[in-house]
């Protein structure tokens, strides 16, 4: 269903939670809440569901205002972070609950809960109760249950917090994959960048309450609209003063600007790997850490510390060295703006404002 | 060396001293119990219990205690819901006062319930105009019994409300019920284990009930004389054979609705 | 439909527990200040206050100290087997499931004056039942369970892994009880405590069997109250309840303020 949320606002005693909070999801779409904890992207969630009231603002499903409405009448699916499966409930009883409270007749429950048990991959566990299925397990309820009553939306409140790592990564797959199957329009809250990168469709970064953008992750990731979006996604370095890098400095009107430079923006090596070495400068490499696939470099240029990855297949560097670094780019922000602007040493000079 | 020695005596002489203690007080007089009740041999011990005023007067005990646990396990589970779950001025004064049967000697509960039933109290005329009489008879029993009992249920509830899951309930409401639907189908069922353990305990408590019963009971034979006043008039008496025989039976009874209870507790925090 | 059930919950315990002990109050000053004070004055109802009295402190101080020693052995004793650990467990509480004048009536027949026990202690002179000791016996009978169920869990829940770490460092077992334990179970030894002075208070059936109820000589507070029922004597019975009523009172705020410091851990 489309969804539109105009001007939201929600405070919970003195402390304010949302503030003037706007978007608009098209029909289908997955999109992530995405931001740190306490930032209120749980609250939004639940405003939608109607478990929160709302302060000021409208809250329009399919054309229809639904603030008034309560959970029950809104056609939504629930997946709660701890499952809040039904303890004395087995799994088939569960996934039931929704359709009998609808009231549909024995043999359209079975049938449709058997789909369900199908598609989850929970076939042979439906006699059993919660306390004797693992966590992966659990989850899968939870969504099958959600799922039974055909809702139009399904909403997610941080769905893998509770799960071991390795789980999580299949689980991730399995729940795109069921979400773009069915069509549903959804949207989970997670504070795990990297979930909401590989699952959503468009990402919605939440801070303090405030929506600071929307987009796809390829956007967000090229074109952050504001300094947290920049350093929220991806690991980034935060330096005082670009203009004391090479290819940044120079003009004054530079000088006091901070930059953002993320890792991927800086490749490191020997003079002799570059081909614009009049854009690179002197670097020292401090410490290296191995990271599982890739080394993480950190490298001093003069009073500055970047940090970088380095593939595996590269010749190892070791704490000393001296090296080549070449900025490809930064992620530059005073008081009243941020831009995106490419090391004027590169073939391409002009800086680029966003 | 020596100061270590002097340990070990010390906890043997503790040791032994505690355990002493425990089965003195405890094992003795129960094994004493059940081997006088037997001790002139099976036909005795038969014939006092098929003594008609003694199983009369147990079978009175079970029917009465039964009543009031019912009545408990509904205002029990209605005060434990109302105390956990809502805010309102006096909630925790209330919350208090719930262990005031825990507190009160039975013979002071007994009082308040003679003076507050009597014929010349409000209530008592009342019931009169109604047509039936509650003290000394039946009724009163019950509502001794429903006093004395009171906190038991509502104690084993609360713990149970308390540690449950808010999403269970906001799962269900997602999932379209309505509050009473919720409350029937999934709040209802976690409260379970605590009625049904409390009531157990009323139970047992209730069929053991003296003090609050004696002073507003009849004691009329057959009608309103329970168990554990027959077994005070046979010791009156001097009928230690007839008090024993009964109070074995109130006992094994009893120790086996403990024993349940224990067992169930026990399965639930291992399963 | 909340405000239904709140009012439906006040009214039940108005009628219940609020308004019998209003009334008591009433009953107690039905014939003035000076019934009052008379029904209390009488010597029957001082020496009867003294009894209840005696018996309070002397159970509540023995079964505290076993209570406390039986929960640490039945939890943390090597020397006990695990099956007799469980077996002695489910033993504590049988003194729950007692009616209490089957617990009066066991201690007559263990202790009577026609047993063979009975028998020998009155030859050194000390009667048990019909006197003191068969009281005192009856009570710690009935009071028994009640400290050692509010340690025990408490001692199960903490585990022993403190008290290890304090043996490594050279503590001694009663170092360790005192500086480690103790604080741990402390307010669940008071809030059994309280509740085992206001059983112990209130005790009724097993004392009235076992006392014999004499006049003088072994009558407590709770078993005068009884026959001054009996004899329909209602104002000194109620001053004599009046004032059992307000230690019980007195009693419960202790549990409840026992029971509030018991959670903070």
């Amino acid at each position: 269903m489309h969804i539109e949320v105009r001007g939201l606002n929600k405070k919970f005693g003195d402390f304010q939670a949302v503030t003037d909070v706007n978007f608009e999801i098209e029909k289908g779409q997955l999109i992530g809440l995405l931001g740190p904890s306490g930032g209120g992207k749980t609250s939004i969630l639940r405003m939608l569901a109607g478990l929160e009231t709302v302060d000021e603002g409208d809250i329009v499903f399919h054309g229809k205002r639904v603030n008034e409405l309560p959970p029950q009448e809104r056609g939504i699916g629930f997946v709660f972070q701890n499952y809040a499966l039904f303890k004395h409930m087995t799994v088939e009883e569960n996934i039931a609950f929704g359709l009998e409270v609808k009231k549909w007749t024995k043999p359209q429950i079975q049938e449709r809960v058997a789909e369900l048990v199908e598609l989850t991959g929970l076939k042979g566990f439906e006699k059993r109760y919660p306390h004797q299925l693992s966590g992966g397990q659990r989850q899968r309820v939870a969504f099958a249950r959600a799922l039974a009553p055909e809702p139009q939306l399904l909403l997610l409140d941080e769905p893998f917090a509770a799960i071991d790592a390795k789980i999580r990564h299949e689980l991730r797959s399995w729940l795109r994959e069921m979400i773009d199957r069915l069509g549903i329009t959804s949207i989970f809250v997670t504070h795990d960048q990297d979930e909401a990168i590989e699952v959503a469709d468009q990402i919605m970064i939440i801070n303090k309450g405030r929506l600071e953008q929307k987009g796809t992750p390829w956007e967000i990731y090229k074109n952050p609209q504001s300094p947290f979006v920049a350093g929220f996604i991806g690991e980034s370095t935060i330096v005082e003063d670009v203009s004391s890098l090479r290819g940044f400095g120079g003009t004054g009107e530079l000088s006091g600007t901070k930059a953002l430079i993320r890792p991927e923006y800086v490749e490191i090596g020997k003079a002799s790997d570059f081909e614009l070495l009049s854009a690179t400068e002197k670097g020292t490499v401090r410490h290296i850490h191995f990271r599982g696939s890739e080394w993480l470099v950190e490298v001093e240029i003069g009073a500055t510390k970047l940090v970088t990855y380095r593939s595996l297949e590269k010749e190892i560097l070791q704490p000393g060295n001296e090296v080549r670094v070449l900025i490809h780019r930064a992620y530059l922000f005073n008081d009243t703006d941020s831009w995106v602007m490419e090391n004027r040493l590169k073939e391409d000079p002009m800086p680029v404002h966003i | 060396m020596s100061s270590m020695l002097q340990g070990r005596w010390w906890s043997w002489g503790f040791r032994s001293t505690v355990m002493l203690y425990f089965i003195v007080l405890i094992i003795f007089p129960i094994i004493g119990i059940y081997g006088q009740s037997f001790s002139s041999g099976w036909a005795a011990f038969a014939e006092n219990i098929t003594e008609p005023l003694a199983w009369k007067a147990v079978l009175l005990t079970v029917k009465l205690a039964l009543i009031a646990t019912v009545v408990n396990m509904l205002i029990g589970t209605m005060s434990a819901w109302v105390l956990i779950r809502y805010r309102f001025p006096g909630r925790r004064l209330l919350n208090s006062l719930v262990d005031l049967p825990f507190a009160l000697p039975t013979a002071v509960a007994g009082l308040m319930i003679l003076l507050l039933l009597g014929p010349n109290s409000p209530v008592g005329e009342l019931a009169e105009k109604l047509g039936f009489t509650i003290l000394f008879h039946q009724p009163a029993i019950v509502i001794a019994m429903v006093f004395v009992t009171f906190p038991f249920v509502i104690r084993a509830v609360q713990p149970l409300l308390e540690e449950m899951d808010a999403s269970e309930e906001e799962a269900a409401y997602t999932l379209g019920a309505t509050k009473a639907t919720t409350f029937w189908r999934v709040i209802l069922p976690n409260m379970l284990p605590g009625i049904l353990s409390g009531a157990m305990l009323a139970f047992s408590r209730a069929l053991a009930e003296f003090g609050a019963v004696v002073l507003v009971a009849g004691n009329i034979p057959g009608k309103t004389l329970i168990a554990s006043v027959y077994i005070f008039g046979e010791i009156e008496s001097d009928n230690a054979i007839g008090a024993t025989a009964v109070s074995v039976l109130l006992l094994t009874f009893s120790f086996l609705i403990l024993w349940t209870v224990n067992y169930v507790q026990m399965r639930r925090k291992n399963g | 439909m909340r405000r239904l059930w709140i009012g439906l919950t006040v009214a039940v315990f108005s009628f219940l527990l609020i308004i019998p002990v209003i009334r008591i109050a009433m009953g107690a000053f039905d014939a003035g200040w000076s019934g009052f004070a008379q029904g209390l004055a009488r010597p029957e109802t001082l020496h009867a206050l003294y009894m209840t009295g005696l018996i309070v402190v002397i159970v509540t101080v023995v079964n505290t100290l076993f209570g406390v020693m039986l929960s640490l052995y039945l939890v943390r004793a090597s020397w006990l087997g695990k099956r007799l650990k469980q077996l002695l467990n489910s033993i504590v509480d049988l003194p729950f499931a007692v009616s209490p004048v089957i617990g009066g009536l066991m201690i007559v027949l263990l202790l009577g004056p026609e047993t063979a026990l009975g028998a020998l202690f009155n030859k050194a002179g000390v009667d048990i039942v019909y006197a003191l000791p068969g009281m005192i016996i009856a009570t710690l009978f009935v009071t028994f369970p009640l400290i050692v169920r509010e340690v025990m869990p408490v001692l199960q829940e903490i585990g022993s892994a403190q008290e290890e770490a304090a043996a490594t460092l050279g503590a001694s077992a009663w170092t360790t009880f005192w500086r480690v334990t103790w604080p741990s179970i402390r307010w669940c030894v008071v809030y059994g405590v309280v509740l085992t002075v206001a059983r112990a208070m209130g005790e009724f059936g097993a004392v009235l069997v076992v006392s014999g109820n004499i006049l003088f000589k072994t009558q407590t507070a709770t078993t005068l109250v009884y026959q001054d029922v009996e004899n329909f004597n209602l104002t000194a019975a109620n001053s004599i309840a009046l004032v059992l009523a307000a230690g019980s009172v007195t009693l419960l705020l202790l549990m409840e303020w026992a029971k509030s410091r018991r959670e903070v851990h």
